[in-house]
């Protein structure tokens, strides 16, 4: 470990927080769980993961988190929401992207799937990504970049320092978006 | 149109994952579900009695009522489970018609097979088994669970079975760390286990799907003591609705949950919530009444 290694958040009050620690981990980031709004301080990026989206929009509220993460959002500290993540993120529950999230959208676990996305300036060709009782963005501002679609349906996006994927980076073996994400975070730190 | 792989391996254990540092709740009617969403379970189990009452009532128990398992997909948005016999593989054809998220083949339910489990492999929704054992968990996961849960022992309201089969499995994922190659074959077959999976658990030191804990789970308390003893989430079954105010112990079994690891987060989850589930001393069961026996 490098002495000015980022220190990355991964809110762990439920879900996929534990692979996203492995992969941050590995690409040479110093990692914190966080579970109460303490645990933020001095972040350099901050990961909200997979999980259910219920589940954790309670436990935000019952830590008094929402607050916090807004600020911290708006700090200019880089996010990077997956799955449910994006959802906590989007414009009906902290307000932080200017995205409008369909829950499930793909249906029930039996439509969860793998698929190749063509992402927008990503080299080394298409990420394989794992959809699993997926959102997608229905609507999104003028100031939202779109990153990927699925038939049609943006799955990837950008905002200033906030990217949002309805996938899972974490489960996969292809690590080119945690990297995009710790460069962010490591320009940010500067 | 994009190219997808519906219901791969890696998608099934990954909504296992997705369920990681969150509770289970056995619930057995819409307003139950939506009693348990709302205190922050990260999915229900949907069946007709909790296993206290299948203890009390006797005779065979099967699954549930699909009419009642759908009115629990439309109650709530997180993910729904719902529970067949071990070995009876046209209940849990009817369970994947239903589309439910995850399917639990279980000791709880009457076995319908006494020496095959039901193959995993062909279908698309994933499976949840339970283990006693390494080895147990082994032959599950070789027959395509994408989730273990720890058995213990359901209905009871007494974690100490709990306890006991988590201790187990985690034992022995440790001991098979300290093996020699050689040594790992001649383990195999003492635990009963594919090879291949023996193996990747050596190599690993885990299991290569999420490990739950179920069975005998009724405080906080006991949520926060299978968390720390390595469990990945945690089944509540009886305790929730079986206790006397249920809406606040799912909220404090979730609250314990996510601060497993913090004394001071757990005392104020257990504070106040009035009495847990009636129980039974699990060492006390005849043997006919010992659920975990089922699997094989």
């Amino acid at each position: 470990m490098v002495v000015d290694a980022p220190l990355v958040g991964v809110l762990a009050l439920q879900g996929g927080y534990a692979a996203h620690t492995r992969v941050l981990d590995g690409l040479g980031a110093r990692v914190r769980e966080v579970r109460v709004p303490a645990d933020l301080a001095g972040l350099d990026g901050l990961v909200i993961p997979g999980g259910e989206s219920t589940t954790m929009s309670l436990g935000i509220d019952r830590e008094g988190m929402a607050e916090p993460l807004r600020a911290l959002a708006s700090s200019g500290t880089p996010l990077l929401g997956t799955c449910a993540g994006l959802i906590v993120l989007d414009r009906a529950h902290l307000g932080v992207m200017d995205i409008q999230a369909r829950r499930n959208a793909f249906g029930r676990q039996v439509r969860s799937f793998e698929a190749d996305l063509r992402f927008a300036d990503l080299e080394g060709g298409p990420v394989h990504a794992v959809f699993i009782r997926a959102p997608w963005i229905a609507a999104h501002g003028p100031g939202v970049e779109v990153l990927a679609e699925v038939d049609g349906h943006p799955v990837a996006a950008r905002q200033g320092h906030v990217l949002v994927l309805s996938f899972h980076p974490e489960l996969g073996d292809d690590h080119r978006l945690h990297e995009r994400f710790l460069e962010d975070v490591r320009a940010a730190a500067r | 149109m994009t190219m997808r792989d519906e219901s791969t391996f890696r998608v099934k254990a990954g909504l296992a994952e997705m369920l990681k540092g969150g509770v289970i709740m056995d619930v057995v009617d819409a307003d139950q579900a939506r009693v348990a969403e709302d205190a922050g379970a990260a999915a229900v189990m949907a069946l007709e009695r909790v296993p206290s009452d299948i203890r009390r009532d006797g005779g065979v128990a099967r699954m549930s009522d699909p009419a009642m398992v759908k009115a629990v997909q439309q109650a709530v948005t997180i993910p729904v489970m719902a529970k067949a016999r071990i070995g009876h593989f046209v209940e849990a054809q009817v369970l994947a018609a239903l589309e439910v998220d995850f399917i639990d083949e279980s000791e709880v339910l009457t076995p319908a097979d006494e020496a095959h489990h039901i193959d995993k492999w062909a279908f698309k929704v994933p499976f949840v088994c339970g283990a006693t054992s390494l080895g147990e968990a082994l032959r599950r996961i070789g027959e395509g669970a994408a989730m273990i849960r720890s058995k213990g022992e359901a209905g009871t309201g007494d974690v100490v079975e709990a306890v006991r089969h988590m201790r187990v499995i985690r034992g022995e994922i440790r001991r098979l760390g300290t093996l020699e190659d050689a040594e790992v074959a001649t383990a195999a077959k003492a635990l009963q286990a594919p090879l291949e999976l023996v193996r990747a658990v050596a190599r690993d030191g885990k299991l290569p799907v999420p490990l739950f804990s179920a069975g005998g789970i009724a405080t906080p308390a006991d949520a926060a003591l299978m968390m720390q003893l390595g469990a990945e989430s945690v089944f509540v079954g009886s305790g929730i609705f079986k206790s006397e105010d249920p809406v606040r112990m799912a909220a404090a079994v979730v609250e314990a949950t996510t601060h497993c690891h913090d004394p001071e987060r757990v005392a104020a989850a257990c504070e106040g919530l009035g009495a847990a589930m009636a129980s039974l001393e699990a060492r006390k069961l005849e043997p006919a009444q010992v659920l975990a026996d089922r699997g094989w």
